[in-house]
This record gives C-alpha cells, structure tokens and sequence, in this order.
C-alpha cells in the first residue's frame, strides 16, 4: 500500500456499499482472470481500477454488475440491489442504432414496462443532464462520438442508480472531448452523489478523476496497490496543470510500472 | 503590372466559385440520374431494334426468331390468356413467398431461442435448400393432390431458406454488451427478442427477403414446367410449354417477357421496401459522406 507522501488528511471513512471478497474468476479454457480479488467500494466513493490490459479489470466490473458470476468468493451488498439500482457504461457507447437518442435512453425504463408517457420527463431530463436534450429525435448515426457517449452515460443515469460502473467509457474519444466528459462527469457525480467505479488504462484519466485509485496486476488479475487521491474536488483544468496533479501522476505511474513489473 | 492581373484574374475566378460549383454538382447528379435510367434503356432500344432488323433482313421464319413486333402484338392479342396465367403465376409467388416470411422468421426465432430446435431441424432445412426443385417436384406433384396446393409448395421450398438462414444469422448478431445490458435492466427473453435481436436482425431479413424473392418466382415457374409436362397447370410456365407445343414462339416469348418483368417488379418492389424501412438507421441505406 502507497501511502500517499503528499499526505492529506485521510479520507473520511464511506459506508461500504458494495465489496468483493476473494473473488476468483477462472474461464471455461483454464486461464484465470482473477485471484483472490478485494476490493470494498464506500457510498458515493469515485474509485478507478488502474491496470494494464488483460488484468481482469473489466471482469470484475462484469461480476459487480451481475453480468459474470465469480468461479469463488463472494459480493457483498449493503443492503437491497435492485433492477436499476447499477447503471453500466461501455467503452463503446453500445446505443441501438435504429432507436432514436430518447428511445435509447428510455431503454431501461421502457423493460420495467414503464410507459413512455409516465416517464417522457424523467429522459428529458437524463439527456438534459448531459446537454442533449435538443437531440432527442436524433438517431445515434447524427452523434459525434463524444455525443453518444453521453447518450449512453444518459442512459445509465435514467433509473437513478446508486452505482455507476464505468469499463474504459472514454478510451475511444480524442483527448478534448475527454476532458470535457471528465469535467461533466464529475459535476454529475458530485450533483447526483452516486458511486463511480472507473475502469481505465489511463494514469492521467484515473488521477485527475478518483478519490482512490486501485492499481491491478496482470495474470492472474489482483489488486496490488491503493492509492488516495486526496486533492480537493472541484477538480478542473487547474488542477491538471498543478504540481500536485503531476506528482499524484507520477506516483500511480510508479506503482503501474511495479505492478507490471510483478506480472 | 501583370502579376496583378493574373492575381485579379484568381480572385475573380475564386470570388465566384461558390454557386457555379454547386450548380456543376447538381447537374452531375442530375446527369448521373439520367445515366443510370437512360443508358440501360438505350442499350435495350438499341438492341431491339437489331434484333427487329435481323430478322427481317434475312427473312427469319417466325416459328424459328420471331421479331420484337411480332413478339409485341402477341402479347397484345393473346392478353387475355395471358393475363390470366401471369396472375396465377403472381397468386402462387405471393403466396410462397407470405408463407416462408412467416415460415423463415418464425422458425428462425425458434432456433434462437433454443439450441435443441436449432440443432434437430437446421439439417433438414439444408437438406430441403440443395435438393433441386426440380427433382422434387415431380415427387410432390404425385403425392399432392390439389396442383395448386404442389406448386405452392414448391416455391415454398425454394423461398423460405434465405429467409431462415438471413434472419437466424441476423438475430444472433445482436450487439453483446446491448445483450449484456438487457440483461442488466432483468429483461424477459420476449422483451430482448422485441427491442433488440429482431431489429438487429431487420437489415438480414430484408437481404434475404430480396433473394426469397426472386426464388419464390423461379420455384412457382419451375414447379409449373413439371406439372405443365404431366398436362395440369394454368400459370405462365404452362404457356410456355403449350406455346412450345403449337410451335407458336411469339407467344412464348411473351409469356417469357411476363416472367422477367414480374421478376423486376419483385426485385424494385423489395429493394424499395427494403430502403424505406432501413433508411434512418442502417449503414447500407446511408449516403456516403463525401
């Protein structure tokens, strides 16, 4: 564990609202993804899983989700999940392209049988939250990149889910549509105070983002370091040109390198 | 002093390019659309008017080449007849065609829906595509009583394949992480097959509707010379046949005239049909940026 030597305070301790207790995940051809994971998220906690790729990063945010079962251990809610409950975001925005954006993002609620009349206010209002609301008609061909992206994050946004999993959501956008998502993000996560778990390759992306930082190894996938980013948020541009951003950069960059080096 | 000139001369020429280029680019597709209609039927007028030349020419009998006039007030003169086989002949394409959408579609989504379906019945499909039509026909024909009932089937048979094999490949070709999301929001099988695999699937269904097509066409004809042969039969295959009989070959050129431009009608009809429930969303129904 890096301690932080730019230590802040520390961050005040979060209710823990979900955690993965030695998680293993081995595949049907034998190649095990994840070994004996941990990893405990708090309640309205920015977390980012930082790793090279094919460290298992985006499995364990399939078992979080749901979406992949853990060949051992175990995933621990604090409380009730619900249909709803996780929001799941792609690295690729993943809209259905013969849906309009408003169909798209009235998807989740249109399977819990919600009529599109009852709920029209509340996906004007997801797409309002990422400035869309003027490309409701629109069909996700008439998007920029940047602007299904938000499509999507819209999408996962309309059930008001307690938790947002996140797999590399920006990786494919140039850099000026992705400090701008980053910016919106966290006005988003600050405004709505939902809990973010950030999949990324990114040490620049993870930093300027998270309130701690989970560096994994690769084969088998395990989480080797835990970083806390304590800068203060509002966290904008300054902050990516401060020193301090620089040197929380480097630090992570330096345990990337160590957990690369251990694989 | 002539730099100045030359330079005026540029600017003058870049000042007014605005509306002249896009005035040249809408003549040009104005022209492209002239080329793309007038050209073939150029070619076709051309190539009638050889044809109606060398027959008359070297006085070919009738029996033998009749020319496109001939060919032409045959068909006016035996419309009667005619008609009534060319509609028969659309009865039974139509038909076949109707029945292998729901046929294909229906069966496509059972076999995606369960791999034991898929894997006891895919063989026979296959089995039922590479058996020539026209080998089995006479079979079916024997063992059907009603012709009609026989023909219907063998343009069936013909038809439904593409359908079935284009839509189960298209609702399998589902997006994973729309699958993977569906999943998330605790969607029932019924509710994915609605709002996302038989979307998905719509751009390879049209594809082999516009195949099943034309074959529901060539199945009906095909089915029809085998049991034209065996004396039973109304469509325009049997026209033919019975046209061939009499040595009366401007009416079977006629009825042959029919069969292509049906097959046309079937073709424009689907591709039409095909871009207007694509156009909004799907790559193949897309202008190209340029």
């Amino acid at each position: 564990m890096v301690e932080a030597s730019l230590a802040a305070p520390p961050l005040a301790a979060k209710p823990t609202l979900v955690e993965l207790q030695g998680v293993n995940k081995t595949f049907a051809n034998g190649t095990v993804a994840l070994e004996n994971l941990n990893l405990a998220v708090g309640e309205h906690a920015f977390i980012s899983l930082l790793g090279p790729s094919g460290c298992g990063k985006s499995t364990a945010l399939r078992i979080v989700a749901g979406l992949a079962g853990a060949s051992a251990g175990r995933i621990v809610w604090n409380g009730n999940v619900e249909i709803g409950d996780i929001g799941f975001v792609f690295q690729e925005p993943t809209l259905m392209p013969w849906a309009t954006a408003f169909d798209n993002v009235y998807l989740p609620l249109r399977l819990q049988r919600m009529s599109r009349g009852a709920v029209e206010e509340r996906v004007l209002e997801a797409l309002d939250l990422v400035g869309l609301v003027d490309f409701a008609k629109a069909y996700p061909r008439e998007l920029s990149g940047g602007m299904k992206m938000r499509v999507s994050i819209a999408r996962a946004l309309v059930t008001r889910p307690k938790v947002l999993l996140m797999d590399e959501p920006f990786a494919a956008l140039d850099e000026i549509t992705r400090f701008k998502l980053n910016n919106d993000l966290l006005d988003l996560w600050r405004s709505r105070r939902f809990t973010v778990v950030f999949v990324t390759h990114s040490v620049f992306e993870s930093v300027y983002l998270s309130e701690r930082i989970l560096v994994m190894a690769t084969r088998p996938g395990r989480v080797v370091d835990e970083i806390d980013v304590t800068a203060p948020y509002p966290r904008d541009d300054a902050f990516r040109t401060s020193q301090a951003y620089n040197d929380w950069c480097r630090l992570a960059s330096a345990a990337l390198k160590r957990a690369m080096g251990e694989a | 002093m002539s730099s100045a000139i030359a330079r005026a001369a540029v600017r003058g020429r870049h000042g007014a390019q605005d509306s002249p280029m896009a005035d040249a680019r809408e003549r040009q597709s104005h022209r492209d659309r002239l080329l793309r209609w007038g050209a073939p039927v150029l070619i076709a007028g051309l190539a009638l008017i050889a044809w109606e030349l060398v027959v008359w020419w070297n006085q070919i009998p009738h029996y033998i080449l009749p020319s496109p006039s001939l060919v032409l007030q045959s068909l006016v003169r035996d419309w009667g007849t005619l008609s009534a086989s060319l509609l028969m002949t659309l009865q039974i394409t139509f038909l076949a065609l109707a029945v292998a959408i729901v046929g294909g579609v229906g069966l496509a989504v059972l076999f995606s829906l369960s791999k034991w379906v898929e894997f006891s019945l895919f063989p026979f499909a296959v089995v039922l595509q590479v058996t020539p039509i026209v080998a089995i026909a006479p079979l079916i024909l024997i063992y059907v009583d009603s012709t009609y009932a026989a023909l219907l089937i063998c343009a069936w048979i013909v038809a439904f394949f593409p359908i079935l094999a284009n839509t189960t490949l298209g609702l399998n070709s589902a997006d994973h992480n729309l699958q993977s999301l569906f999943e998330l929001y605790g969607a029932t099988r019924w509710q994915t097959m609605r709002f996302l695999r038989l979307p998905a699937a719509m751009p390879y269904f049209l594809g082999g509707l516009k195949i099943a097509g034309g074959l529901a066409l060539i199945g009906a004809i095909v089915a029809e010379f085998a049991a034209g042969t065996a004396g039973a039969g109304s469509g325009l295959a049997y026209r033919i046949l019975e046209a061939g009989y009499r040595l009366n070959i401007p009416r079977m050129f006629a009825a042959l005239l029919l069969i292509s431009l049906t097959g046309i009608a079937i073709f424009l009809t689907l591709s039409l049909l095909s871009h207007l429930l694509l156009r909004k969303w799907h790559e193949s129904a897309l202008e190209r940026e340029k």
